[in-house]
């Protein structure tokens, strides 16, 4: 079957950074190239199964100011993450629920109310050439996305036709539940390879410490500012390879969160990493937040993440049921 | 030596031969890489050389069920154990062997051979003479490690990294590399080169790969 590739958005006002991002390129850092993808991969996830889509379709990233959006053609929308107080038309749409624009609606954020990162999932995806088995934007060797770059002005995004057609305009009646889990406001950590270069003080300071997030931080990294954490032991390391998460101890005495623009390697001390299911928490903190860090066991870590696949594969399966549902009524 | 496994985060594993750049060690990572990259292990998404480590990327979620009790990291060490008890011929493979041209007249090439006291043509033969090896990617795509370079050439990174042009070939340390990409960077520039060495619509996107024996030849062809 032919799909037919409509308009979906033109860009009237470019915001501050704006993306196409997936999940990330995985499967080439051995060339070095960095797997980029959404910072707060788990509300993108929540986005795309509010409008049926796979959850590792590709949607938008967006920073504050962000772009003002004109619709040129009806489609299903939904937006999670940061609340930046999203207006269609002039008239505020909640977070977390599925909305269907019309053509030549208007779609604006107002005011970044909480979060940092807001994502948008179309339904059906975007249209973007797949380079390297992913749709995200790698910024730092201009490819992937949309021509490899933030979105600007006058920028048309496409996608093809879907089959919303029967959905009535606006707000539609459901939502979902963001919380997975009941935990604290705490990033979690697991300890990294060099751990025990810091002293038993140190590895404290690191836990009850308020840190603030660095305005230095971007895509690539996350510093945190707060008392330095000097080692006694200064052993060069040779590089390896580092993940998303890896926090690093820079020579003078900072960490740094690796997120998701990281390099492939480094060559700076691993103290700890941030766990996979809390790299959502940390991404929608903005610079000047504070965060404070809690010390949890692997198996901790990977059953927080499993639990939190499985609950969006579930809350996936439901608004599917519920879209379909509607389509069937109408 | 048996190499040191630990855990990169939740989701990786790294097999360390010890915290040194040396031939033998990297022949022994990149026979590990490869043998891996024909046979993938299970939950494996990719795994990742580097001069004397090996890591890998693994899929938790599609470990979950596999895995009856103790962590998905455990397990996984178990195979990694497993696998690493198989031998390898080690240093036995044929390496792609690849020749760049290089046009050596970088902004830096003057700088290098006077803080040295060689002449510039000195310099010249004396990273035309390399034979190198590209111990692993990283820092940017397509970014190769590539040693060992004369000692005499020993050159440290710059205090304050500069732009460099992509094309620009470079040293520091006991390394060379070119630039792939416009980039900030704190090498010496003693060349550049047409080569193109990323081209993301490409399906293999890098020119370099881990263990490729690299030649440069001296060229008066650049465009850039």
């Amino acid at each position: 079957m032919n799909r037919v590739l409509h308009n979906r958005f033109t860009i009237e006002k470019a915001g501050l950074l704006d993306t196409i991002q997936d999940l990330g390129r995985y499967g080439q850092q051995r060339s070095g190239i960095n797997p980029c993808g959404a910072m707060d991969g788990y509300a993108l996830q929540l986005a795309n199964a509010l409008v049926g889509n796979l959850l590792e379709e590709a949607g938008l990233e967006l920073h504050f100011p962000a772009s003002v959006f004109r619709a040129e053609h009806s489609m299903l929308i939904a937006l999670a993450g940061a609340d930046m107080d999203a207006r269609l038309n002039g008239e505020p749409i909640p977070l977390l629920h599925p909305v269907k624009l019309k053509k030549n609606d208007l779609l604006q954020f107002a005011a970044l109310r909480s979060g940092y990162r807001c994502y948008m999932a179309i339904e059906g995806g975007l249209y973007v050439s797949e380079e390297g088995y992913s749709s995200s934007t790698n910024l730092k060797a201009g490819y992937g996305g949309h021509e490899g770059r933030a979105l600007k002005k006058a920028d048309v995004l496409k996608a093809y036709e879907s089959t919303d057609a029967f959905l009535p305009s606006g707000v539609l009646p459901w939502t979902v539940d963001p919380v997975f889990e009941t935990t604290t406001d705490h990033v979690r950590i697991i300890p990294g390879h060099e751990w025990e270069r810091l002293s038993s003080q140190q590895q404290q300071d690191l836990l009850q410490q308020n840190f603030i997030i660095d305005k230095r931080s971007d895509r690539m990294g996350c510093r945190l500012a707060g008392d330095p954490l000097i080692l006694s032991k200064s052993e060069e390391l040779v590089s390896s390879a580092v993940n998303f998460g890896t926090i690093q101890l820079l020579p003078d005495g900072s960490p740094i969160v690796l997120m998701a623009d990281h390099q492939t390697t480094g060559g700076y001390p691993r103290i700890a990493h941030v766990i996979k299911a809390d790299l959502s928490k940390l991404a929608q903190k903005k610079p000047g937040d504070p965060v404070r860090f809690k010390l949890v066991t692997q198996e901790e870590a990977e059953s927080s993440f499993i639990r939190q696949q499985e609950y969006l594969l579930q809350l996936s399966k439901v608004c599917r049921l519920k879209l379909s549902h509607l389509d069937h009524k109408l | 030596m048996a190499p040191v496994l630990f855990p990169l985060g939740d989701s990786a594993i790294t097999i360390d031969y010890g915290n040194i750049i040396d031939e033998a060690i990297n022949d022994k990572v990149l026979a590990r890489f490869h043998d891996l990259q024909k046979h993938p292990l299970p939950g494996m998404i990719e795994a990742i050389p580097a001069y004397s480590s090996l890591t890998i990327v693994y899929d938790l979620f599609k470990l979950r069920s596999l895995v009856k009790q103790g962590s998905i990291y455990a397990w996984f060490a178990e195979q990694v154990k497993d696998w690493l008890g198989q031998d390898l011929a080690i240093g036995k493979e044929t390496f792609r062997s690849i020749r760049i041209p290089v046009c050596y007249d970088g902004p830096d090439l003057i700088s290098v051979a006077e803080q040295k006291g060689i002449s510039p043509e000195e310099v010249i033969r004396l990273h035309l003479e390399g034979r190198y090896r590209v111990y692993m990617l990283g820092f940017l795509p397509g970014f190769a490690y590539m040693g060992k370079l004369s000692p005499k050439l020993f050159m440290p990174r710059k205090k304050q990294p500069e732009n460099m042009l992509a094309g620009s070939v470079a040293i520091a340390g006991d390394q060379t590399g070119i630039y792939p990409l416009n980039s900030p960077g704190g090498w010496w520039v003693i060349g550049r080169t047409d080569v193109q060495l990323f081209d993301a619509s490409s399906y293999e996107p890098c020119l370099l790969r881990p263990g490729d024996r690299i030649e440069f030849y001296s060229s008066t062809q650049c465009s850039l």
